[in-house]
C-alpha cells in the first residue's frame, strides 16, 4: 500500500459509522423491499410526481444558493454590532420543524398575513402563496440559512494574507480570489438544498395547493400508510436513491478544486469596500425575510406559553436527551468519516439525505419488531436516525477543514512520526472546533425537531415534544400546541447556539 | 416451587414466565395518537375498565387510523396488540383482507343512524364531516353551492388522511358519475391541501380560509371547551357522508376473554359517556344522561350517506384518479 500524505488514523470508526449509515439507509429500504409483495411498476401519476419533485428541488436549491451568496458576502465583508448574533439568529428558519415553519409562513405571506394586511390597506389585490411560487418560498426560507453558513464559511477561509497580496498587486478579489471559492464551495452546498428538498413532502404539498405538487415522498407515504404497498414504496425510495447519487456525481464532477493556501488566521481588513448601503441592504432584507415568520411564531406562542400541560415538560426533557445524544453521535461518525476523507465517504456522507424519512422509519421498524417491542427503544433508534440523518450536513461542514489540515499539517506530523492519537487530539481536534460545534448544534436541533422516526415507535411514555404537539394539534389545542411550537423553537435554537458558541469560544469569526 | 428459582435464568423462559406470573393480565389497545393523549378518551375509559375487569389496559397510540392499519399490517401475525380501535369503514374492508380480525360476537342496540350487521367491526363513535366555517358568514347550502361560490376551503388530501378520504367518498356518494364534474368546479375553491387534519384545521383557525373539511361536531368543542360560539359547520342539502369509528379483535389475540369484556364495555355507559367531550364525536350508544350540553346546537344532516365497506374499496381507486385529475389541473 503506498504511503499516504497524513498520519494513518484506525479504520474501525469510520467503518462503523459507515456501516450504520448503510444499515438505515439502504438496510431500511432491504428490509421495506424484502416484505414487499410485488405488484405493477410505476404509473403515470408516479412519472408526474417525480417530475414535479425534481423541478421544485431544482428551483429551490437554486433559488437558496443564488440568494444566499450576496447575504454571505455582505455578512463576511462587514463588521457591526450584533453581527456574530445575527448569524446565528439566521441559522434559527433551518431547525424550524415543518409544521411551526409554515404556519409562521403564514402569518406574513397567508391571506391573513401581514403582507396581505399591508396590501389590503395599500388597497393592492392579495396575493396568493399557494402553488409552485410558494413551494420554492418555503423552501428558500428553511435552506437559505443552510446555504448562507456554508458560503459564509468558505468566505471566511480565504485567509487574510490573500487578500493582502491581492491588494499589493492591485488583481480583482471577486475573480482570483472570491469565484474559485464558489466554485469549491457552491456546487456541494447546491447539492445538500437539492437533496433535502427532493424528500420535502408536507411542506410541498400544503404550500403547492394540491395534488400538483405531489412529490415522491408523499407518494411513499400513501404506498406505506394507505395501500399498504410495500414494493411500490421500495420502488419510489430507491429512485430517491438514484437521484440522489445522480446529483452526487453531477456536484463531484462540477467541483472546483480550491486553491486557497494556508494562512495565520487573521481577522481580513478589507480595503476595496466601496458601497455599505448595498451589503446593508442585503442583510437587512435577508433578516426580515427570516425572522419575521420566526418572531410570528414566538409571538402566537406566548400567551399559552406557561399554561402547557406538564406532560410537554416531560416530553421537552425527553427530546432535549434524545437531542444531545444524536449530537453527540453525530459528531463522532462525521469525524472518522472526515479523517477518512475518499469519495466513497463522501457518498455514504449524502445518501441520508436521499433516504425517504418514512422508508427509514418503517424499515428501522420491521428489522427491530421481531426481537424487541418498538416502544422500548423508540429514543434509541430516534437518536441513531437522526445522528445519521444529520450526518451530511457535520460532514460538509467538517470534511473541508479536516482535508485543510491534512494538506498543511500532514507532512510535517508524518515527518515527526507523530502518534495517531495525537495527530487526532492534537492537530486535527484545536483546528476544527468551530466547524465541529457548528456540526453538532446542526445535530441537536435537527433531531430536536424529528418527526419522522418517533411517531411510528414511541407509546405514551416515550412522547417527544414535536410528537407531544403534533398530538395537541390533533386535539383542538392549537393555543396549547403555538405554545408548544414556541418552546421547541426556543429549545432547538438554545442547543444550536451552545454548541456554535462552543465552537467559537476563541475564534472571531 | 424449587424450578421456579431457575426459571428466570433462561431469558426465552423467563419471557414467558413474567406474563403468566403477572398478577393481571394485561389487554393492548391499539389506537389512533389523539384517544391516548390526556384530553382524549383514553385516560377516562383506562381507569373505568380496569375497575372491573382486574386487568391493566394499556393504549398505543399509532398516527391516525390508516396509520393504525399499517401499523397492524407492519406487525402482522406477530402483533401484540389485542384490540385495534380507530379505523372507520373506509379502512374495514383492507382490514378485514388481513385476515388478522376476529368477530366480535357482541349483540349491542347502537344508535346509529344506519343500521349496523358487521360481524368483525363494532362501531364506538360516528360522525358527520362538514365544512366547518364562521359564524355569520354565508354559509353555503350544498355541495354544489360551494362549488359554485367564491369561498374558500382548505381540505385534507384522500392519499395522507381519514377525514380527506371521507370527503372523496362524500363526494362520489352524492354525485356519482358527475363527481368529476363537482371537483373541476370545487377547485377554484380549494385554498389548499394538507397532509393531515391538523394542519388543515389550524390554517382555518389562523384565517387562511373560510372553512375546512372537519366534522359536525366540531364547533361542540369550541363552544364547550373553548365557550366559544363563533363556529359553525354548513349543514348540505346533498347529505352528509358519516365517518363511523370501529374497534375489532385480533383473532390470534392471547387474552380472547378480556378481549371480549372490552368490547362489551366498549358499547356500555362507562366508555360511551366519556366520548361527546373528548373525541368530540356522537357515542355509538347514547348514554343515560342524554348528550351534553351544547351538543343539541349542532346541525344534524337531513340525510345521511355512507357506502358500505366493500363500496367504499371498490370505489376508492376509481375516485382518487378523479380528485387528482381535476385538482391537478
Amino acid at each position: 500500500m503506498a504511503h499516504s500524505a497524513v498520519p494513518v488514523t484506525a479504520r474501525w470508526p469510520d467503518a462503523l459509522a459507515g456501516v450504520l449509515v448503510l444499515v438505515l439507509t439502504l438496510g431500511t429500504l432491504g428490509a421495506v423491499a424484502w416484505r414487499a409483495e410485488w405488484g405493477d411498476g410505476l404509473d403515470p401519476a408516479d412519472w408526474s410526481a417525480i417530475g414535479f419533485t425534481v423541478m421544485q428541488a431544482l428551483l429551490s436549491a437554486f433559488f437558496s444558493v443564488m440568494l444566499a451568496i450576496p447575504v454571505a458576502r455582505a455578512l463576511a465583508r462587514r463588521q457591526f454590532w450584533g453581527r456574530q448574533l445575527l448569524i446565528t439568529l439566521l441559522g434559527a428558519p433551518f431547525l424550524l420543524p415543518v409544521i411551526v415553519a409554515v404556519l409562521g409562513l403564514l402569518a406574513i405571506f397567508g391571506r391573513a398575513g401581514l403582507l396581505n394586511t399591508g396590501l389590503a390597506w395599500l388597497g393592492i389585490a392579495p396575493i396568493s402563496i399557494f402553488g409552485l411560487h410558494g413551494v420554492v418560498l418555503a423552501h428558500v426560507f428553511f435552506n437559505m440559512p443552510l446555504a448562507v453558513r456554508f458560503i459564509l464559511q468558505g468566505w471566511l477561509s480565504i485567509p487574510a494574507e490573500r487578500f493582502r497580496l491581492a491588494a499589493s498587486l492591485n488583481v480583482p478579489i471577486w475573480r482570483v480570489l472570491e469565484l474559485p471559492m464558489l466554485r469549491a464551495v457552491v456546487p456541494s452546498t447546491f447539492l445538500v438544498i437539492f437533496l433535502l428538498c427532493l424528500t420535502s413532502f408536507a411542506v410541498a404539498l400544503t404550500m403547492g395547493g394540491g395534488p400538483r405538487a405531489t412529490t415522491v415522498e408523499l407518494a411513499i407515504y400513501q404506498a406505506v400508510r394507505f395501500d399498504f404497498d410495500l414494493g411500490r414504496a421500495a420502488l419510489l425510495a430507491c429512485i430517491q436513491f438514484v437521484l440522489c447519487v445522480l446529483g452526487a456525481v453531477l456536484a463531484w464532477r462540477v467541483t472546483g478544486n480550491d486553491p486557497i493556501g494556508t494562512g495565520l488566521d487573521r481577522v481580513v481588513r478589507r480595503w476595496d469596500l466601496a458601497r455599505p448601503g448595498v451589503d446593508y441592504g442585503v442583510i437587512i432584507l435577508a433578516a426580515i425575510f427570516l425572522l419575521l415568520p420566526l418572531a410570528m411564531i414566538v409571538l402566537r406562542g406566548l400567551p399559552e406559553f406557561f399554561n402547557m400541560p406538564a406532560a410537554i415538560w416531560a416530553a421537552a426533557f425527553r427530546s432535549v436527551l434524545v437531542a444531545l445524544g444524536s449530537a453527540l453521535l453525530c459528531v463522532l461518525m462525521a469525524l472518522a468519516l472526515a479523517l477518512r476523507g475518499e469519495m466513497m465517504v463522501s457518498i455514504v456522507g449524502v445518501m441520508p439525505l436521499a433516504a425517504s424519512g418514512l422508508v427509514v422509519g418503517t424499515g428501522a421498524f420491521l428489522l427491530v419488531f421481531p426481537f424487541i417491542r418498538p416502544a422500548d427503544v423508540a429514543l434509541l433508534v430516534t437518536m441513531l436516525v437522526n445522528a445519521t440523518l444529520a450526518l451530511p450536513f457535520a460532514l460538509r461542514a467538517l470534511a473541508p477543514a479536516v482535508e485543510q489540515i491534512k494538506q498543511d499539517y500532514g507532512r510535517l506530523a508524518l515527518s515527526l512520526d507523530i502518534a495517531k492519537g495525537s495527530w487526532v487530539r492534537l492537530v486535527i481536534l484545536p483546528r476544527v472546533r468551530r466547524p465541529l460545534g457548528f456540526a453538532a448544534g446542526l445535530a441537536a436541533a435537527l433531531s430536536m425537531g424529528d418527526l419522522g422516526v418517533i411517531a411510528l415507535f414511541a407509546g405514551q411514555s416515550e412522547e417527544t415534544l414535536p410528537l407531544a404537539m403534533y398530538r395537541l394539534m390533533g386535539a383542538y389545542r392549537m393555543d396549547s400546541a403555538a405554545g408548544a411550537a414556541l418552546l421547541l423553537v426556543a429549545l432547538s435554537f438554545t442547543l444550536f447556539w451552545i454548541c456554535d458558541r462552543w465552537g467559537r469560544a476563541d475564534a472571531d469569526m | 416451587m424449587k424450578k421456579a428459582t431457575y426459571l428466570p435464568a433462561v431469558a426465552g423462559l423467563a419471557l414467558c414466565a413474567t406474563s403468566a406470573w403477572a398478577e393481571t393480565p394485561v389487554l393492548q389497545v391499539l389506537t389512533y395518537d389523539s384517544f391516548v393523549t390526556e384530553w382524549g378518551p383514553g385516560p377516562a375509559i383506562e381507569t373505568a375498565f380496569e375497575a372491573e375487569c382486574a386487568c391493566d389496559l394499556q393504549f398505543v397510540g399509532a398516527g391516525d387510523g390508516a396509520a393504525l392499519l399499517a401499523r397492524l399490517q407492519l406487525e402482522g401475525p406477530r402483533t401484540d396488540a389485542d384490540i385495534v380501535l380507530g379505523l372507520d369503514t373506509n379502512l374495514t374492508a383492507a382490514a378485514r383482507e388481513t385476515g388478522l380480525f376476529a368477530p366480535h360476537g357482541i349483540n349491542a342496540d347502537l344508535d346509529l343512524p344506519i343500521e349496523w350487521t358487521d360481524a368483525d367491526f363494532l362501531p364506538f363513535d360516528w360522525g358527520y364531516f362538514a365544512f366547518v366555517g364562521n359564524a355569520g358568514a354565508d354559509a353555503p347550502q350544498s355541495l354544489r353551492a360551494l362549488a359554485d361560490s367564491d369561498a374558500q376551503i382548505v381540505i385534507q388530501d384522500p392519499r395522507s388522511s381519514t377525514p380527506g378520504l371521507g370527503l372523496l367518498m362524500w363526494v362520489k356518494t352524492a354525485y356519482g358519475d358527475d363527481a368529476p364534474a363537482l371537483w373541476a368546479d370545487l377547485s377554484d375553491n380549494i385554498v389548499t391541501v394538507t397532509s393531515g387534519w391538523s394542519e388543515a384545521y389550524g390554517m382555518f383557525l389562523e384565517g387562511e380560509a373560510d372553512a375546512v373539511l372537519s366534522y359536525t361536531t366540531s364547533p361542540a368543542y369550541h363552544l364547550i371547551a373553548e365557550e366559544d360560539d363563533s363556529k359553525v359547520a354548513w349543514a348540505f342539502d346533498e347529505g352528509h357522508y358519516m365517518q363511523v369509528e370501529v374497534a375489532g379483535k385480533v383473532a390470534g389475540t392471547d387474552q380472547p376473554e378480556l378481549a371480549d369484556k372490552f368490547l362489551a364495555f366498549m358499547v356500555s355507559e362507562g366508555f360511551q359517556s366519556v366520548i361527546p367531550t373528548t373525541n368530540w364525536m356522537y357515542p355509538a350508544v347514547t348514554p343515560e344522561g342524554g348528550l351534553p350540553e351544547g351538543f343539541e346546537t349542532l346541525v344534524t344532516p337531513a340525510k345521511s350517506l355512507l357506502l358500505s365497506p366493500e363500496d367504499a374499496a371498490a370505489k376508492r381507486d376509481v375516485a382518487l384518479d378523479e380528485w387528482r385529475t381535476a385538482l391537478s389541473r
